[in-house]
């Protein structure tokens, strides 16, 4: 049952690739997609309750399925279903018709390597399908061709190559590390090296690790490797960006958590938790900086994800059963949330014409459902009642001054702080000054019902999930944390 | 084979080769010609290739045979190829902005070489594998990958930045050649079609700079800041 539910949640993105390089027209590849993301999120739904009996294994333990991989996974089907029912009607704005079969092409294949990449048992093979994500992302990036998106593009694989690179490094010590207690050939599985690692060399340990954070930490836009993110983030259309904060990042992220098992499980003291502690609030820091002189509406959205995934840093950072929690669960809460902001960012900067927030101005007035929508979404990222994000936030930072990283945690709270009147300051100019220029045309009314649903969908769960957090999600999140401690599995 | 009580003759071969990659990773940082290093490039992946079959022999293993002619092929012929046409493509012969002369650059290189000896030296005498092969796998792979970085780091061309990454990307394998020789072919082969995969792609964003900005020189890329 959880094999044919796999095979469906990654056959149907796979079918769409060829489905849409076949059909040539463009409304029949959104729609395929659509289909795509329909299936996959319906599969992706069921598994990650089932995940619970697992974890499961296939094609020779070279495909694994336990709970932190499924609830990668359902972030990822979630995201990849909002941004397929906003690309309908979003990249028919854009004016190239001709293109968007191959772009519909690419957004399959790019939900699918996601989607491997959480899936995968062998080091190794992550580290391929990460790298996968890059490049098909990369043209996604690039699909407007203006001069700036050619830009972002660029600085994008190149340093997020570079990164994994690195992680490739790390990766090859980790082997190296493995061969001295099972032998020069072996599968090189998470749980392998699980069990391989307290015999290990701990100094290499170290090393291996901090080469894993830096190079995945790239992939995840922890600062001060993020300088990708912003660029990428604002110059893909919308629904890409969404894909890339909300789906991307986090299944960059299962890998370091899946490394931070290994390196604890060796005799290695605190350094690799106290390393990803510390990228993660420099994350938090470098967010706050660049979100209160923000001028850009897109790069806002994009600092906020550097912002989040330091959250997210942090609880896997703190560990421990609220620790793993809270980052689950902000997890799912961001994953739901990012692609609201986006949407409301990409509908904005179609009817205004412009993302610089100076120029985006009365928009309550001009929009009243969107801006009721986008404002309620902006409350919610900034970590307000009683939206979900609220609450994981909160179950982090009681972790961190559970597991003795104290300083961690208020700075934290501060900086959540500082965020949070940074980013609503940006709100309150969208939505209350004057506009500058009185003669200015009015906005213009671009987007449609399919620009505006997925706004809807995104933000009813996360109103439900900041007013009750199910008891279900409890035993599933106490489940996962034990998976990633080391108890025996 | 275990590294700890190798053949001498082994133990030279592997150093002679892997010293020599070493080297071609400075011919790179010293010179400031694409020709230069796309041929710097292929000689280290030839090298590399000699390795590997060294490693089989001593070894004893058809597998290694395989992987070091595969890395011949692709890594010394077919990524050598795709540069070139690049770079005929670019009417741009050499660097024309240096951040760093290639002096300084050969400097820093070297620099970069003894801390890697240092770093390897730390992580090997623990193991008991001081005064071994290991050292110097671990110092050419550390060093190399520090030279690809720098590369990255000073070279504005694309072409070098894509040199670059591959050279970061040598550096990791040719230790890995030495260190893991036991690394499963299935991973050796996804790795090799993934390092191609990236060269195509970034061959066709090095068309599309030259499309929107008339060149392909990264120096240009300012205008997403803040």
């Amino acid at each position: 049952m959880v094999g044919a539910l796999l095979l469906l949640l990654t056959g149907a993105p796979a079918l769409t690739i060829f489905g849409c390089l076949v059909s040539r027209g463009p409304r029949a590849a959104a729609m395929l997609n659509l289909a795509a993301g329909i299936v996959a999120f319906a599969a992706a739904a069921p598994l990650t309750v089932m995940s619970g009996g697992g974890p499961f294994r296939y094609w020779d333990g070279y495909v694994v399925f336990d709970t932190a991989g499924a609830w990668v996974v359902l972030c990822a089907a979630i995201v990849y279903l909002l941004s397929s029912i906003y690309a309908v009607g979003y990249m028919r704005l854009l004016d190239e018709d001709a293109r968007l079969p191959a772009f519909y092409a690419l957004f399959a294949g790019f939900a699918l390597a996601i989607l491997v990449s959480s899936l995968m048992n062998n080091a190794a093979l992550y580290w391929i399908a990460i790298e996968l994500t890059t490049l098909v992302s990369a043209f996604l990036v690039a699909f407007e061709r203006a001069a700036e998106s050619i830009e972002a593009a660029w600085k994008y694989i190149v340093i997020v190559s570079t990164g994994i690179s690195l992680a490739l490094l790390g990766t090859v010590l980790f082997y190296w590390n493995g061969s001295f207690v099972l032998g020069p050939t072996y599968n090189m599985t998470w749980d392998a090296l699980r069990q391989a690692a307290p015999a290990m060399n701990p100094g290499l340990v170290v090393l291996a690790f901090l080469l894993v954070l830096v190079g995945y930490g790239t992939k995840v836009g922890l600062a001060p490797m993020h300088t990708w993110l912003p660029d990428a983030h604002s110059e893909s259309p919308a629904p890409i960006s969404a894909m890339l904060s909300g789906a991307l990042l986090n299944a960059a992220m299962l890998g370091i958590v899946r490394y931070l098992v290994v390196a604890d499980a060796a005799p290695s003291g605190v350094m690799p938790r106290g390393a990803l502690v510390v990228l993660g609030a420099l994350s938090l820091l470098m967010a706050a900086l660049f979100i209160v002189r923000q001028q850009n509406i897109k790069r806002l959205m994009a600092y906020s994800s550097v912002e989040h995934m330091g959250v997210i840093a942090l609880g896997f950072g703190f560990g421990g059963p609220f620790g793993v929690a809270g980052a689950l669960y902000h997890m799912l809460n961001h994953s739901l949330n990012k692609p609201l902001m986006f949407f409301g960012a990409g509908n904005m900067m179609r009817s205004y014409g412009s993302k610089e927030i100076s120029r985006i101005r009365s928009v309550g007035r001009c929009f009243p459902v969107q801006a009721g929508l986008w404002l309620a979404g902006a409350a919610a990222i900034t970590g307000a009642p009683p939206f979900g994000l609220f609450l994981s936030e909160l179950v982090v930072v009681r972790a961190g001054f559970e597991r003795s990283f104290g300083w961690a945690a208020l700075l934290m709270a501060g900086l959540l702080i500082v965020i949070f009147i940074g980013f609503l300051n940006h709100f309150r100019a969208m939505y209350f000054e004057p506009t500058a220029d009185a003669a200015a045309d009015p906005p213009a009314r671009t987007s449609g019902g399919w620009c505006v649903a997925p706004m809807w969908l995104a933000l009813a769960p996360l109103l439900v999930f900041g007013m009750w957090w199910p008891q279900s999600f409890w035993e599933f999140f106490r489940q996962t944390a034990r998976l990633l401690s080391n108890a025996a599995p | 084979m275990l590294l700890t009580q190798l053949d001498p003759l082994a133990a030279s071969l592997f150093s002679a080769t892997a010293i020599a990659s070493l080297l071609l990773a400075f011919v790179m940082l010293g010179s400031r010609w694409l020709d230069n290093y796309l041929y710097a490039f292929a000689a280290q992946s030839w090298a590399m290739a000699a390795l590997g079959v060294a490693v089989g022999y001593f070894a004893d293993s058809a597998e290694l045979y395989l992987i070091a002619a595969l890395s011949a092929l692709f890594r010394g012929l077919v990524l050598p190829y795709l540069i070139r046409r690049m770079i005929q493509r670019l009417h741009v012969a050499r660097e024309l902005h240096e951040t760093l002369r290639p002096a300084s650059a050969l400097v820093i290189g070297a620099l970069g070489v003894i801390f890697s000896l240092a770093v390897s030296t730390k992580i090997a005498v623990p193991l008991g594998l001081g005064g071994t092969v290991v050292v110097l796998a671990l110092t050419v792979m550390f060093a190399t990958a520090l030279i690809g970085f720098l590369m990255l780091a000073i070279r504005q061309e694309a072409v070098s930045q894509i040199i670059g990454l591959l050279v970061l990307e040598n550096g990791v394998r040719l230790g890995a050649q030495i260190l893991i020789p036991g690394m499963p072919l299935l991973i050796e082969l996804v790795i090799l079609a993934d390092v191609l995969a990236a060269v195509a792609c970034l061959s066709v964003l090095v068309r599309y700079l030259l499309s929107e900005f008339g060149n392909a020189s990264t120096a240009g890329l300012k205008r997403l800041v803040g």
